[in-house]
């Protein structure tokens, strides 16, 4: 310690935030001296670019402070200066493991500040897509998790079942990753009949694959023996540090969004929250694993519940016509003018609209001024609060516990640093 | 009892001295007070037995550029007990730099610790007894607030300065 703050360089803030942190933590065989690893912003296992100062006596860690910001792209101001329907895409770059949540989180906020509500079918067809992100999402959660820890061949098992998710979002709305599927007051295109028959198969053979993955892992010795009991957290404590999602719920708190606080038609649909007690990584694991089978009841039932109708609302002052009536009809033309020249101008007034995201709960915090653009927009990033448990979590342990820990967090830079 | 008459009736009795305006815009509850008190308010919203706001969801502020009260910082608390949320909002008055500071709730809810930071970081408001704080994203050196109102879009050049060369 005594060599890095003798330095000629005055220690950088951060630096000095660690070692000014008290650490309870007694090693038995302490060593003379403490080190200070930097542990990414360019590290394969930090899921991104996340940098971590670890301070360690031998491999133990005694504390740790990230440093967030290597992908901060600005997103909240370039949301003030410009237009509704524009900020669409840029939510794709979010939390880019799950695109089509995000887009239904933003649509879902603009709305509810405009005051209008989708038609039934874009709903069930938002549902569908919302819970099919979140299987791929989890999937690449569990592969990558299991990937840090040792296990690589459940990374290509995984991937590939995504695979077909991906193949599938590629014929729903012409693009496999960045989807900009939904639109305000509806979705793009309908879901054409060759989608849902392919989400009926995909789900049909999901869970027996999954199975599969998860027999791999499951009663291996290493991979449970690395992740059982590391990084345990309360559920007071994990409410107190504002985890939210699958997080939450592996510490044994029973709070979804879906049944808190209903959005969409998820009153209608019957499906369970899994909840494990133990708080560690092997429990956040579980829980991730258990969503998805879940996700596939949701989807089942969505799928018979659809109804058949318009997936896109007729309001001409907030909601794009459709193309080839703009060309036909003067009307049209005059209000697609209107809109894309000055946007939907929704009433002055504020809203705070929140979804359960596969991460946890993203939510939007929108101003409006009665202007075509919001005059404030915070995104309430999952990935950024469950961050900020990692030094309570990683406190005490080995440096390769560290890696298990940030993979059962589950961490998408794009969204922690916006 | 709805959720706006449970928080009125509790907080009149527990602050009677403290105005509260109540909002309920798109059945969203949203409660305006004094900077001063934001801190026992907050702590008596999530330690009461029957409210019981545990979760912090989000700590930001709002940038109103030509208004006399500059900036208004926002709360919004979860309960998962009533499975509500509500607003907080505290408007920091006046226009001058030393007026920008409010008393961190990072001693209530420990999550406010990172939400302040950034707060911090894009709109320079300071939150006193904070235990740390840092930039949250823009560099240390960076001597502006990207999200107030003056900060340009395509930002300010020179304003970011590249790493120095090692010899």
């Amino acid at each position: 310690m005594e060599k890095i703050t003798s330095k000629e360089e005055v220690p950088t803030k951060i630096l000095q935030s660690l070692l000014n942190k008290e650490t309870d933590i007694t090693v038995d065989t302490a060593l003379e001296n403490e080190m200070i690893l930097n542990m990414g912003p360019q590290h394969p296992a930090t899921h991104g670019v996340l940098r971590l100062l670890l301070r360690l006596d031998g491999e133990t860690v005694l504390a740790c402070v990230p440093e967030l910001g290597y992908l901060h792209r600005g997103y909240e101001k370039m949301a003030e200066n410009m237009s509704y329907y524009e900020f669409i895409p840029h939510t794709d770059r979010l939390d880019y493991l799950s695109p089509l949540a995000n887009n239904v989180a933003w649509v879902l906020a603009v709305e509810k500040l405009a005051g209008i509500e989708a038609p039934p079918r874009a709903q069930y067809i938002r549902m569908m897509v919302s819970e099919m992100t979140r299987i791929a999402s989890h999937l690449v959660a569990i592969g990558a998790l299991a990937m840090d820890v040792g296990a690589l061949t459940v990374f290509l098992w995984t991937l590939r079942e995504r695979e077909k998710i991906l193949d599938i979002w590629d014929i729903l709305c012409g693009a496999r990753f960045t989807n900009s599927y939904t639109r305000i007051g509806g979705v793009a295109n309908d879901a054409q009949p060759e989608v849902l028959a392919k989400v009926k198969w995909f789900i049909d053979q999901y869970e027996e694959n999954l199975d599969e993955c998860e027999r791999l892992i499951n009663t291996n010795r290493i991979f449970v023996e690395r992740m059982d009991g590391v990084g345990v957290i309360s559920g007071e404590d994990a409410i107190q540090i504002g985890f939210t999602g699958p997080n939450l719920r592996g510490s044994g708190v029973e709070f979804d969004l879906r049944r808190a606080t209903p959005y969409m038609f998820y009153n209608d649909i019957d499906f369970k929250i899994p909840v494990y007690k133990e708080g560690d990584c092997l429990a956040r694991y579980f829980v991730r694993a258990d969503e998805t089978r879940e996700s596939v009841k949701i989807i089942r039932q969505v799928l018979d519940k659809m109804p058949q109708g318009e997936t896109i609302l007729n309001n001409p002052k907030r909601v794009l016509p459709k193309k080839t009536e703009i060309y036909s009809k003067m009307e049209e033309l005059i209000h697609d003018f209107m809109i894309v020249n000055f946007g939907i101008n929704p009433p002055v007034g504020e809203v705070y609209s929140a979804v359960e995201n596969p991460k946890g709960e993203l939510g939007f915090y929108l101003v409006s001024q009665g202007e075509g653009h919001p005059w404030k927009c915070k995104i309430r990033s999952p990935s950024m609060v469950n961050l900020q448990a990692i030094p309570q979590l990683v406190k005490g342990h080995m440096i390769s516990d560290v890696v298990a820990i940030i993979g059962s967090i589950d961490p998408v830079m794009g969204e922690a640093d916006k | 009892m709805d959720l706006k008459e449970l928080v009125a009736y509790k907080l009149k009795r527990k602050f009677p001295e403290v105005e509260f305006e109540y909002s309920d815009y798109r059945e969203q509850l949203a409660i305006t007070f004094d900077k001063k008190f934001i801190v026992k308010v907050a702590s008596f919203l999530k330690d009461e037995e029957e409210l019981q706001f545990k979760l912090c969801e989000d700590v930001t502020a709002i940038d109103w550029a030509h208004r006399k009260n500059r900036f208004t910082v926002v709360y919004h608390i979860f309960s998962l007990k009533l499975n509500s949320r509500i607003r907080l909002k505290v408007p920091l008055n006046g226009v001058d730099e030393s007026d920008f500071n409010v008393d961190s709730v990072s001693s209530v809810w420990k999550t406010a610790d990172w939400h302040e930071r950034e707060t911090y970081d894009m709109y320079g408001i300071i939150f006193n007894n904070h235990p740390d704080l840092r930039r949250m994203y823009m560099p240390e050196e960076f001597e502006y607030y990207p999200l107030r109102k003056d900060f340009p879009l395509m930002g300010i050049p020179g304003s970011l300065p590249l790493p120095k060369k090692d010899d």
